[in-house]
Parts: structure tokens; C-alpha cells; sequence
């Protein structure tokens, strides 16, 4: 039964063929970000060794550069950028506190332990 | 039904129940709830994988020396088999976005074309998958040595092929004096077994059948031995690095003591007590377990997108209107690309 009472949201996502142009040539640029960032993090991955002094400035780039391509992930193939602002914060806000919060808690406590490990023996 | 202007949210009405404030269909809100859920699990491991890596500090196996191996090429390419299968999953993601935006234009054709295409690029990536799981379990040529003073080296190096064994004592099938001929892989699969029964003593080792060889192989190169952990296996403040003849000797000592358990190879599955070849008993649980969860994830992902493949290819949503089926499995999708990006990071970069 068809029913009047609801908008059918579905039917409201159509667009046409120039649109579609412009998001075509979006998501190929935003593929050569992917692969050129990918390919830059394998590159100083296989280069710079963990035991280097400078390696934690690696290592944050690393992160930096994975959130980044995470975003372009979530905000252009998954569209969530084109989504109404309520829609994302419900979605990123308590996600991100979350696991803020948990990353802070099992890294300290993982430290904690191998501090007591070292100090008074496994 | 409604057109643009219908879908208009008033905010004076947006909560009152009849239309959306997020402006999107319930199943796609559902979907969206789903993967916050399903992130948070990902996020749980993941996050697990830190703490019991901060316990462990300098032991903590490092993803260039562990997967440096290629299909066919053997060793010496860090993260590059990791690198392709980045690749293959990103642009599996690609093409579904493709197939996203061409049911926005009510493309069936497209839709069809690119939804193969991510099917396939879905298939080769639990493939290489597979491939990557057997390497890890069955580990390198050399394993990992526990050195005379109690200390476990991991090794690296280019392992020499054997050539021949010769018997030096009968046994069931074999003839004092015989030489042995098999397949460089074979010989040191029986090299590999005896090894592990702690039947290789000074140079020589017993078969199976109870006969005992000597062996004739190439010259091993670049050997190098990484010692992280100490006798109590409480990993070093600093690695140390054995290289050259010292740590060839000091490798072919361990093999030759005829002790059981001095190497190790692989993810040990026989034993998760025991250390497996790359160091902590952990890191090939958490490796089997997070990458597992996540193979799971793109294998019923590639089933999901075939399912709504044959939507496609029956017209199914073409008659309802809109393709916002293939639109959520595509959200499933590009999400299982996602986390690889974080599990790539975090289990391989860092």
C-alpha cells in the first residue's frame, strides 16, 4: 500500500548527467590521493627504520596521513560530506569521543603494565 | 510521493515525527547506525592491539621486517605485497562509488558494469589475503633462533637452497651411501621436520625413517640476526644486530645442538604458550584475529554486493524508482576499505 504520510527519501538522490560528470572527475582525483598517499607512506615505511631518532615524527605522519585518508573515504566515497550537518555530527561526535577516550585509557594502562612487568618481573 | 520541494525540512516540524531531520531513508540511517557500531568494535581491537603492544615495547615484532615477502620473488620487498592489497581494496572502492553514482542517474548499465568490477577487485583481495595468512603461518626458511646465552633472534637473510643429502646410516628406505636428489623445497622440508624434532645434531640429521644424512647446500648470504628479547624473553632497552659469519656461525650452532624448540617458525600453531617467529605469543593472535574479523567483513561483503548485483541485473531497482540498495551496500563497502586503511597503518606501518 502506498502511503502519503512518509516523504519517500529515496527518490529525492537522482541527479543529472553533468552532475555527474563533476562527481566522476571528484572521485578520480580523490582515488590519485588515495594511491599517491598510500604509496608515499610504503615509501617512508620501507626507508626510515623504527629504530631512527626521528622515527615518532614518522609515526605521527603516519597517523596524520591515515586520518586524512580516512576522511576522503568517509566524506567523498561515502558521501557523508554531502549529508545534512545533524546527520554527521550524530555519526562522528560520540564515535570520536569514545574511542578518544578508550585509545587514552588502554594505551596508559598498557604502559602502566609494562612498567610493572619490567620493574618487579613478569 | 515527493520532489525537491517537498522534502524542505521545516524546523518547526523537523522533530515532530513526520518528516527526517537527518533528510536520509530510514535504511540508510540504519545502515549508518550499524557501521558506527561496527567501528567501534574495529576501534576495540585495534586499541587492544595498542595496549598489549605498550606492554611489550621493544619486543614487538615491526611490520617492514615481518612482511617483506612477495608471491614468486621471495624476500626483500617491505610492505610491498601490504601496499598492492591497499591498492586492489581502494580501487574496488573506487569502482563501487562509481556504481553509487551511476544508479544516481539511473544508469543500469553502469551500475552493472561497475558493481563487477568491485566484486572482482573484493575476490582478489581475500585472495591475496590467503595468501598472506599461509605465508605467515608456514614463516621464513630460517625461523627464529633462541641463541646459545637464552636470547631469541629473529633472522634475516637469504637462506641457501640444499642440494643433496648423503646417507650416512641406513634406515627403512634408504641405503648407506645413497645419495638423496629431491627438490630444493623438499630437502628442506625434511630439514624443516627434523629440525623441529630436534633430530639435527653436528652436521647431521634423521629422516623419518630413521636413516641419518648429511646435507650438501648452497652458501647462505647476508645473514643477520636481530636479538630483542633477553634469556627471561623481557625484551632489550636497545635491539642488538649479529651480522656476517659471526651470525651464521652462531645460527648453525642452534640448529646443530639437536635441542627441540630452539627454532621456531612461523605463527607456531602448534603451541599459542609458545613464542611464534616473529616475537610475542600475542601478535599472531592479534594478527590472525583483526585481520581475520576484517577478511570476514570483505568476504560477506563481496556476498552482500552480489546479492544486490543480481537486483541490478534482474531490474530489480531500476521498476522501484532509485538505487539506494546499491547506494547502502556501498556504504558497507567503502567501510571495510576503511578500516583496512586504519588495520594497514597500525598492524604494518607503525
Amino acid at each position: 500500500m502506498e502511503r502519503d504520510d512518509i516523504y519517500e527519501y529515496s527518490l529525492d538522490t537522482h541527479h543529472s548527467e553533468e552532475v555527474g560528470k563533476k562527481i566522476r572527475r571528484k572521485i578520480w582525483v580523490v582515488t590519485a590521493i588515495l594511491t599517491v598517499i598510500t604509496g608515499i607512506e610504503v615509501a617512508i615505511g620501507g626507508m626510515v627504520h623504527q629504530d631512527n631518532p626521528y622515527w615518532y615524527i614518522v609515526k605521527w605522519l603516519f597517523i596524520g596521513l591515515t586520518l586524512l585518508k580516512a576522511g576522503y573515504i568517509v566524506l567523498t566515497f561515502m558521501h557523508l560530506g554531502d549529508e545534512r550537518k545533524v546527520l554527521r555530527y550524530v555519526i562522528l561526535v560520540p564515535y570520536f569521543i569514545f574511542i578518544i577516550y578508550l585509545i587514552f585509557i588502554a594505551l596508559t594502562e598498557g604502559n602502566a603494565v609494562h612498567s610493572t612487568w619490567t620493574n618487579y618481573g613478569g | 510521493m515527493a520532489g525537491h520541494s517537498t522534502t524542505h525540512v521545516d524546523t518547526g516540524s523537523a522533530w515532530g515525527g513526520k518528516v527526517s531531520p537527518f533528510n536520509v531513508s530510514y535504511g540508510k540511517m540504519m545502515m549508518w547506525f550499524f557501521l558506527v557500531s561496527d567501528a567501534l568494535t574495529f576501534g576495540g581491537l585495534l586499541i587492544s592491539y595498542g595496549f598489549v603492544r605498550h606492554t611489550t615495547e621493544g619486543a614487538w615484532p615491526i611490520g617492514e621486517e615481518t612482511f617483506e615477502a612477495l608471491p614468486f620473488l621471495g624476500h626483500g620487498y617491505p610492505l610491498a605485497y601490504v601496499a598492492l592489497m591497499t591498492f586492489i581494496l581502494i580501487v574496488s572502492s573506487v569502482t563501487m562509488v562509481l556504481a553509487v553514482e551511476a544508479g544516481h542517474r539511473m544508469d543500469k548499465k553502469g551500475v552493472v558494469k561497475w558493481m563487477l568490477a568491485t566484486i572482482i577487485g573484493g575476490f582478489f583481495f581475500v585472495g591475496s589475503q590467503a595468501w598472506e595468512w599461509s605465508h605467515f603461518m608456514h614463516g621464513t626458511d630460517w625461523g627464529s633462533v633462541e641463541l646459545a646465552d637464552g636470547s631469541r633472534a629473529i633472522v634475516k637473510g637469504h637462506f641457501g637452497e640444499f642440494e643433496s643429502f648423503t646417507v650416512v646410516e641406513a634406515g627403512k628406505h634408504h641405503k648407506k651411501g645413497e645419495v638423496i636428489k629431491e627438490s630444493s623445497d623438499e630437502l628442506y622440508h625434511h630439514f624443516r621436520e627434523a629440525v623441529l624434532a630436534g633430530h639435527v645434531k653436528d652436521g647431521k640429521m634423521m629422516l623419518h625413517d630413521g636413516s641419518i644424512v648429511t646435507w650438501k647446500r648452497q652458501a647462505d648470504h647476508e645473514v643477520k640476526l636481530i636479538v630483542k628479547t633477553d634469556g627471561n624473553g623481557v625484551a632489550l632497552k636497545k635491539r642488538t644486530v649479529i651480522e656476517g659469519k659471526d651470525a651464521e656461525k652462531k645460527y648453525w650452532e642452534a640448529v646443530n645442538s639437536g635441542e627441540k624448540g630452539r627454532l621456531v617458525y612461523g605463527a607456531n600453531l602448534l603451541s599459542l604458550s609458545e613464542p611464534n617467529e616473529y616475537g610475542p605469543t600475542q601478535y599472531a593472535q592479534l594478527f590472525f584475529f583483526i585481520t581475520g574479523f576484517h577478511g570476514f567483513h570483505v568476504f560477506s561483503g563481496v556476498v552482500i554486493n552480489i546479492l544486490i548485483f543480481l537486483g541490478v541485473v534482474k531490474g530489480t531497482y531500476h521498476k522501484r524508482g532509485h538505487y539506494e540498495m546499491v547506494e547502502k551496500t556501498g556504504l558497507y563497502w567503502h567501510f571495510v576499505d576503511l578500516v583496512w586503511v586504519f588495520v594497514f597503518t597500525f598492524f604494518y606501518l607503525v
